[in-house]
This record gives structure tokens, sequence and C-alpha cells, in this order.
């Protein structure tokens, strides 16, 4: 379906689904299999400015919105979604700087971030602490001018990779959600180490780590905004994110799809090609729609964040919802309509399931986007 | 450009399916040409009733061309070697001059001619024309561009050939720019035309999907580079007599602003790709280096040499002066021996007009087959141990 | 430093498959790209001005179309565009595409270094390089695999031959020829794609690089296409089957009676 882009956003599509083509899709089978991070790639997007499309001009980006970054998502995501991720980690990772950094901090770790000199990364969950933020065991103390950084992040994607980590630890207790502040944290500072690589079901080109803080000393200037708006950047942060998330299901589903209608073409069984059983052509069909509409839902969505960036919470939860389940089942179906080569690693649909499934559940579980679309529809008929 | 009489054309749609290039259709009935039109002429011959024309082929003699007569052979000579495709030229050269009723020369550009001269005769030349500098010692465009030019002004032969070598390819273009005559590359196929006694030159165009006849009989020489291992040379005849002429060339024309500091040989096996007469090759299916020392292995064991697909060489797996293919090098051995090469027609082009082709891969699907001579379907893996175990066992008895 | 780079359309041979039945080529869906070559020459055009500083200028002789190319030349890194484009050229063949370059050459001041991909893949000469060079009164190296060092005076290079590679040196203003294996050339950039969709391409005409229309076109062409044919077909292909071991017994008959 045509969404009438503009000539900038078509320049972003093309450009994105050219890495995609060109460097993406020819590696994510090796990628998977090694569990490799892809820097070659990573510094392709670099160079082709890809980085920067959400910056703001006055910090060496483009300036472009949601929908621009969603775009590009789009097609890293029709690629290969560990590569998708560790792009998309790194606007994670920039975005509480964006949202609510002083303008030195923004004017001191933007522009690397634009340039994809340096890559960010996003440190919100711990082993007691997942969807339930409010369990973060991660502390920060005032000692003179400098803050000490105590406790371990779990499962953080870039680590290890980033330059530049924003971290939300407890700064005091008793104050309940607004005891909690982020922390820009480098690689280098003293006291900050990594856990051994985790291993997944899907995602494997995408680094996933520990964070570990032991005594690790900050200067007093790292604090993100005012002390005690952890919370607040975290929630806005991740409002922000979610239709990035929510379109790496749009793209996947679309390589699932056209996986399976290449396929369904080509196979011939009982004299026929199986996209002529109509047992085949519904299946096809469903998947189409659904594909479509949730990409029609984040499309929207995104365009509506940057239009209302304070009225964000609904519209980001709803399409990351519809579109990540979207993606499971599609890739789902995707296997099914390639039978038992769609089990096989000689064909990607196998990968896309099994990277599918992470969708539903990173950056806020399906199930926590319903609760926060529950109580916004009980705040609106109030 | 290309003309279409419209009263003329009963838009059969011949020229359509003639063309190479996708430049003309029939819509509504009449022929169309459009951008993609090269005026190659293929439509024009085909059209039956005369409806076509290529406008501007007024051609005239510029000098009077039959002061230009006999046939000459570039006798390309590198690091005290004679290349294999000297002999085959002199092969086609012996009969184009035959056919013409001339004789057949051999120009050497060298330091130190030795009894190469002799050897040249041996295989079929009546003169052998020598420059002997010390400048010639190293290939340098200028150097050997200017002599060959200088000498074919003086000599006037009607027709030049030469290897299509790195070296042929690179500085016969500059004679024929400065004779401002016609040039064909990489020709596989020579012949006379009865008529004038032109020229034909043929060769591969379009990615090797057609065949293109050329001529440039209205300029002298005629000149075309020839594709190593397409001519049968003759077996040399030590009892052969020519005449070797030695040449002096003006010292300024033999100056070069391009100086050769050091040559470095190429790595790894030493059968020249370009010039060997079994090839082995190796693709994606190959699955790494590891696979290549298979591929190493039987080509050893044939005398042949190491190729690989443009798959193979991007992953690493050999360095690039063994590509075959559209972006690496053509090659039309007596065997070509494909594993594991799905053969996409970039590759295709690159060795299809090899004599006999051999695929093993493990798609009986794979556009290989295609222009195999023998195909089979099967692992490499579990075909080229065995096959070079019982190539082993069989000689060895 | 000032660097052309001659760039030349041409069919995108990917995907194409040949028709075994008709030995013909499939065409459907086969679209106009950069000849892969010219892409390694523009890369190390880019790399050298990166490096050195100075100006890369894309030229292309071709229909209104090839316009395409050179934008495409731009966003991934070229500073300027110039198209030479004239009814006059066509049918042109290597020795008057070499004279209608040499003249858009000069209309435009001339160049430091010129860059040229090894050969189109289409017409497969390898001889618009060399021609040109001969043109322009400049020395040319062929087939280069590596710049080992760059000045404004001189360049030393690395030739590929058949039997290895030769390094020369060479003093400028030269033209060179690239193989692919000298870099691997970049994919575009949103800034470069904005730009890109900016510039004004300079057109030039037959008129406006006082061309002699003698030399033009198939006017200016010694050589000509006397027939086009399809290849001879291979005789059919015979299928080795059986188990392993009886196809590589066949196999190894075979490849010893030839070899």
């Amino acid at each position: 379906m045509d969404y009438f882009l503009t000539e900038e956003q078509q320049m972003i599509v093309d450009l994105s689904r050219q890495i995609a083509d060109e460097l993406i899709i020819p590696q994510r089978a090796a990628l998977d299999e090694s569990e490799e991070f892809p820097r070659d790639i990573l510094d392709a997007v670099a160079k082709a400015d890809l980085f920067g499309i959400y910056i703001p001009e006055e910090y060496g980006g483009f300036g472009a919105g949601t929908f621009e970054i969603v775009l590009a998502l789009e097609q890293f995501g029709r690629g290969c979604v560990g590569v998708a991720t560790a792009f998309a980690a790194s606007a994670l990772g920039a975005f509480p700087i964006m949202i609510s950094g002083s303008e030195e901090m923004k004017q001191k770790y933007l522009p690397d971030i634009a340039t994809g000199v340096k890559k960010a990364a996003f440190a919100l969950t711990e082993a007691n602490a997942g969807s339930d933020a409010s369990g973060i065991q991660t502390t920060a103390v005032l000692d003179g001018d400098e803050w000490v950084l105590n406790g371990t992040k779990q499962w953080i994607t870039n680590a290890g990779e980033a330059k530049i980590y924003t971290v939300i630890a407890i700064t005091d207790r008793s104050k309940g959600p607004r005891g909690a502040s982020m922390f820009v944290v480098e690689d280098t500072d003293p006291g900050f180490s990594y856990g051994v690589k985790e291993k997944k079901l899907g995602i494997r080109a995408s680094s996933t780590r520990e964070l570990i803080f032991k005594d690790c000393r900050i200067p007093k200037d790292r604090l993100i905004g005012r002390q005690g708006t952890g919370f607040i950047t975290v929630m806005k942060t991740l409002d922000k994110s979610r239709p990035g998330i929510a379109i790496l299901g749009v793209g996947l589903g679309q390589a699932a799809l056209d996986e399976a209608v290449t396929y369904a073409k080509q196979r011939v069984q009982f004299g026929k090609p199986i996209i002529s059983f109509q047992a085949v052509q519904h299946m096809l069909a469903d998947m189409a729609i659904q594909l479509e509409a949730a990409r029609a839902l984040v499309y929207a969505a995104a365009k509506h964040i940057d239009a209302h960036p304070k009225d964000m919470s609904k519209a980001s939860s709803m399409c990351k919802v519809f579109a990540t389940d979207m993606a499971m089942k599609v890739t789902v179906d995707a296997v099914q309509v390639l039978g038992g080569y769609g089990y096989m690693r000689d064909y990607p649909v196998e990968k896309m399931m099994r990277d599918a499934k992470i969708l539903q559940i990173y950056e806020g579980t399906n199930q926590i986007q319903r609760n926060v679309i529950g109580q916004e529809l009980n705040k609106e008929y109030t | 450009m290309l003309l279409i009489d419209i009263d003329a054309c009963i838009g059969c749609g011949l020229c359509e399916a003639n063309c190479a290039f996708d430049a003309i259709h029939v819509v509504d009935g009449i022929a169309e040409v459009n951008e993609n039109c090269t005026l190659c002429g293929a439509c024009v011959d085909s059209c039956e009733v005369g409806a076509l024309k290529i406008e501007g082929i007024d051609r005239e003699e510029k000098d009077d061309l039959s002061t230009w007569s006999g046939i000459w052979v570039y006798a390309e000579y590198r690091h005290g070697r004679i290349a294999p495709v000297t002999h085959e030229l002199l092969g086609v050269g012996r009969k184009l001059a035959d056919l013409k009723k001339v004789p057949l020369s051999a120009v050497l550009l060298t330091d130190k001619a030795g009894d190469v001269p002799a050897q040249l005769v041996s295989y079929g030349a009546d003169k052998v024309y020598v420059v002997e500098d010390q400048t010639l010692a190293q290939f340098t465009d200028e150097a050997y561009g200017n002599a060959l030019e200088d000498l074919a002004r003086q000599y006037k032969p009607e027709v030049i050939l030469a290897g299509a070598t790195a070296i042929g390819r690179s500085f016969i273009p500059r004679v024929a720019t400065s004779l401002k005559t016609g040039l064909t590359a990489d020709c596989t196929q020579l012949d006379i035309q009865q008529e004038d006694g032109a020229l034909l030159q043929t060769r591969p165009a379009f990615g090797g999907n057609i065949m293109a006849t050329i001529a440039s009989s209205k300029t002298r020489p005629q000149m075309a580079t020839v594709r190593p291992l397409v001519m049968k040379a003759n077996v040399p005849d030590p009892a052969r007599q020519g005449e070797v002429i030695h040449c002096t060339i003006a010292p300024e024309r033999l100056v070069s602003r391009v100086k050769v500091r050091n040559f470095v040989a190429l790595e790894g096996d030493q059968v020249n790709l370009n010039e060997a007469d079994i090839v082995v090759s190796g693709g994606r299916g190959l699955d790494g280096e590891k696979g290549f020392q298979l591929i190493a292995e039987l080509a050893q064991l044939l005398d042949g040499a190491v190729a690989a697909s443009r798959a193979a060489v991007d992953s690493g797996w050999m360095p690039y002066p063994h590509q075959v293919g559209q972006t690496g090098k053509t090659v039309s051995p007596k065997v070509y021996i494909a594993c594991g090469i799905s053969g996409a027609i970039q590759h295709l082009v690159g060795m299809q007009s090899s004599d006999t082709i051999v695929a093993i891969n493990r798609d009986p699907h794979a556009p290989i087959f295609d222009v195999a001579t023998y195909g089979v379907v099967g692992d490499v893996f579990e075909i080229l141990p065995k096959l070079i175990e019982k190539i082993k066992q069989a000689r060895s008895a | 430093m000032k660097i052309i780079v001659c760039i030349k359309q041409v069919p995108d041979a990917k995907d194409v498959r040949l028709d075994p039945k008709t030995n013909t080529l499939s065409r459907e869906g086969v679209q106009s790209i950069i000849n892969p070559y010219d892409r390694h020459a523009l890369e190390e055009a880019v790399r050298l001005k990166e490096k050195h500083g100075g100006t890369v200028i894309v030229l292309t002789m071709g229909p209104p179309q090839a316009a395409e190319i050179l934008r495409e030349s731009v966003s991934c890194g070229a500073d300027e565009a110039v198209l030479v484009s004239d009814r006059a050229f066509a049918g042109a063949d290597t020795l008057a595409t070499t004279y209608t370059l040499s003249q858009a050459i000069k209309k435009i001041g001339g160049a430091d270094l010129i860059l040229c991909g090894k050969q189109a893949i289409d017409g497969d000469t390898a001889q618009v390089g060399p021609g040109l060079a001969v043109r322009m009164d400049i020395p040319y190296v062929t087939c280069i695999r590596r710049i080992v060092e760059a000045s404004d005076k001189a360049f030393v290079v690395e030739r590929l031959m058949d039997d290895g590679y030769d390094e020369v040196e060479v003093t400028l203003p030269a033209l060179f020829t690239v193989v692919k294996e000298i870099n691997e050339p970049r994919l575009p950039s949103l800034k470069g794609k904005m730009k890109a969709k900016k510039l004004a391409i300079t057109t030039l005409t037959a008129a406006d690089i006082d061309a002699d229309t003698a030399q033009l076109g198939l006017k200016g062409s010694p050589t000509w296409v006397v027939k086009v044919f399809a290849p001879q077909l291979k005789g059919d292909r015979t299928m080795i089957e059986g188990t392993v071991q009886e196809q590589v017994d066949q196999l190894a008959e075979k490849l010893m009676e030839w070899c």
C-alpha cells in the first residue's frame, strides 16, 4: 500500500532497504549461527548517516522523528531482527539524554551517537525488576563530587559493544517511585564491568550481557535531569521507543510473508504449485491482512507520537502489542507453509520464528502493554 | 539512427524477436525503437520487407587501403617466456595469411631476443620483426605501444592480432587509438570475408549470450585481440625458414612515463588460469577454505589451475586473481570442472566457452547444469575425495 | 587533486538467467545500474579525496536517463556530475567514445587523475580507459589492484598481470583502470542522497564540447557490427547417474581420458 511518504522519507526507506538487501540478508544466517555482533554492518549503517536520523540537527543528526526511525527499522527488521535490535538499542540508550539531559550533556554525547562512532545502551532490567520496575536494587549514592553506583543490570542489549550507557538506579529508596534517578555511565568508568554473554533463542546477533557496578564512581554531572525523575524518564523513553519494536514485527512479518509466498509458488505437490490450494491461499491471505493492518497501525502511532509528544502511551502500547503478536503468528504460519523445509536451518523462516518471540517480551511484555492500555482507557473515560 | 519505414512495416515482430537489447517492439502493428538501441543492425537483417534501415553508414575509405598488406601477430614475450597465446595466434594467422596469400609476420619487442625469433618462425611466421632495446625489458604501455605503432606505420600490415591477455588488452588499445583504426576485443573467431577480403571478428557480447561479428575494413590495420586457448596452434616445425628483420625505434618513442619498479609473482598455484587446459573451480558449496583444499588437490592431480566463483572469493576462501566470471577472469579451457557452483549468469559468462564443462552440484536445478556437458548431482564433499582417490589409484596401477 | 571518474550505465545482470531452450537472456525486470567496476573506481576516487583533499567529478556519456547513475555516484561521495548526451553519439564504438569523452574532459578543464573501471560488463572491451588516456596524451596503467603511494606529482600502484603483479610508478596527470580487488565500494549515505537530489547535473552536447561531428557516434566508429547471432547450443548434456561410487568411476574415467 502507498503511505504517501515524502521524498526524504522515501530516501530513508531506499537506503535502509539497500543495507538490508546487500549487507544484512547475506550475513544473517551466519550471524545467527556464530552469535557474532554485527560490527561491520553497524559501521556501514553509521557511514550511511542512519544513526543520526532521530538526533536533532544541532547535535549532528537529521532531526527526524519516530516515524522516520520506524521506516529505517522496518527494513532492518525485514533483514534480521538481531541486527535491527542492536541498532534500535542505541536509540533507546540515547533517548533518556534527548528527553531529560542537560544542554551540556546533549552536546557531549549526542554527536558521537549521531555519527555512530559510539553506540548507546539502555539499562533498566535487573534480576528482580522486570515488568515490575519498582524492584530495582542498583543504588547510586552521592559522595562529594561523585556518584557511586552498586548493583547488577541484567539482559542489557548492546552491553560490551556500547560506549554510552543510560542506567537507572535508586537514589532514595524512601521516596518510592520518586526515588530513582538516571545516569550516564561510560564504558571506561572505574568499577564498571560486564557479565558473560547470554545464550538466546533468537536475535542471536545482538549482544546481551550483564552490567556490573562495583563502587563505580562517576562525576556528579552524569545525572540525567533532576534527581528522582528516573522513572519518568524511563516511561517517556519506552513510550517513544515502543513503535520501534512494533515495526520490527512488521519488517519481520514482511520477510516471513515474502518467503512463504515465494515458496508456495515454487513448491509443487499433487502436480500443482501449493499456492493454488485454497488452504495455503487462506493462510497467506490472513498473513497479508494482519501484516498490513499492523503496518498501518504502527505508522499511525508513530506519526501520532511525533505530533503529540505528551500523549504517547496508549498509541505506543497498542501498536507494540498488535504488531508483535502479528509477527509471532505470521512467522509460525510461514514455517507451516514451508512445512519440513521451514523447520530446517537451510531456510530462513525458522530463524524468523525464533526471532519473533522476543518482540512480545522485551521493552515491556505484551501483558504489561495491555495493562497500560487498560489504565489509559480508565483515565479517558472518567 | 534506426529508420523505420511505416508504410513497409507489416508488424510481423521478427525484429522484436531478433533484438538482443529489448530495443524494438511492435506497437499497434508498427515497429517502434526505444533508447536501448545500440544500432547493432540485427533487426535490419531480420526484416523481410526491408522496412528497417540504419542511417549514417556511408563509410569512406580514408586512404589507399591496398598499400596495407600482410598479417601481423604480436608475439607476447615476458619474463623469458613466450605466452602460449602467441602460438595460437600464429596458428590462426597462418590460416588467414594463406587465405589472403600474404605473408604472416610476428612482432617481437624485447630487451633480448635470443632464439625467440626462430621459435616464432617454427610456429608459422614468415617474417619476424624484432625490436631489441633495453627500455623494453619491462612491459610499459607507452614504449611497447609506440614501437608497435611505428612499425605498423612503416610496414603497413592489413591485420594486427594480439592475445587478449593483461598485456595485449592494455597496450593494443593504445596502438589502435593512435592509428585511429578499429579494434575488436577478446575475439573467439576470425574469418576473411570472401567479397572484399575484410577481416571478420567474432566475439561474445552482452555477457556472452549473443555473438557479434564485427568488421573494421574501411581503416587499416584491422586490429583484434584474441581470447587465449580458443585458436589452435600449429605443431612447430624447427626446419621452417623465415626472415628476421631487426628494427630500431627512435629513442624518444621508447620513453615511458610509467616505470616498473618491481614484479611480484602470483602466490599459490603456479598455473596461470588464463593458460590452463584444465580448470577446477569451486563455489559457495565448498563451504570454506577446507573445501578448496579438495579443489587444489584435484587440480594438481590433473595438472590444472584452481578457479573460484565470486561468492567464494568474496567469502575470502580464494584470492581475487582466481575469480572467474563477470568481474573476474574469462577462461576457456579444454575442461572446466565446476564444483559446488550454482551457475549465476555472472559466473557463466566467464566460463561458458570452455570446450567441456563438468558440473558437480547438490541441487539438480542449479543453472550450471544448463551449460554443462556432463552433470553430476551430488555432494562435492562425497564426490571429490572419492574422485581424487580413484584417479590416484588408476594412475598408480 | 581533481579526479574525474568515468562511469557507464549498463544493464544489471543480477537475477538474469539464460533460457536453456532458446539460449537467450531472460530480460524481464532487468534494471540499469552503474557498471560494477566503475563503482570501485568511484570508491577509490572518494577515498583519495578523503585522504588528500580535492574534488571528485563523475562523468558519463549516455542517454538522458544516465543522469540516474550520476546522482547515485554523488550519493556515494562524488562532488560534481557531468552528463555528455547527444543523439549524435549513438552507435559509438570505443574509438568514437574516447574522442567524445576526451573532448568533454578538455571542456571541463582536464584532471590530475582519471579513474575508470577495468571494463564495462555489457561490452567487455576494456578499451575505453587506455584509448581515453591516449587521446588526452597522459600515461595510463590498467587493472590496478592497489594504490601504494599517492602524491600530487606521482603515484605508485600495483597493476595486475597474468603471472602476478607489477609495482609501477607514474607521474600525474594519469589515468588508471581498476579491478574490483582494489576496494569495497561504500553504500550511499543519507547526506549524499540529499545532496544528489538537489544537484544540478551539467549536461554537455556535441556542440558544447566542440566536437568534430565526423568523429562522433556511428560515423566516427571504424568498427561496425556485421551480424548478431545466438551462440551455438552445446550438445545435449549428459547426466552421470548412479550411486556415488558409480558416478565417481564414470567421471574419473572421462577425466583421465581428457587430462
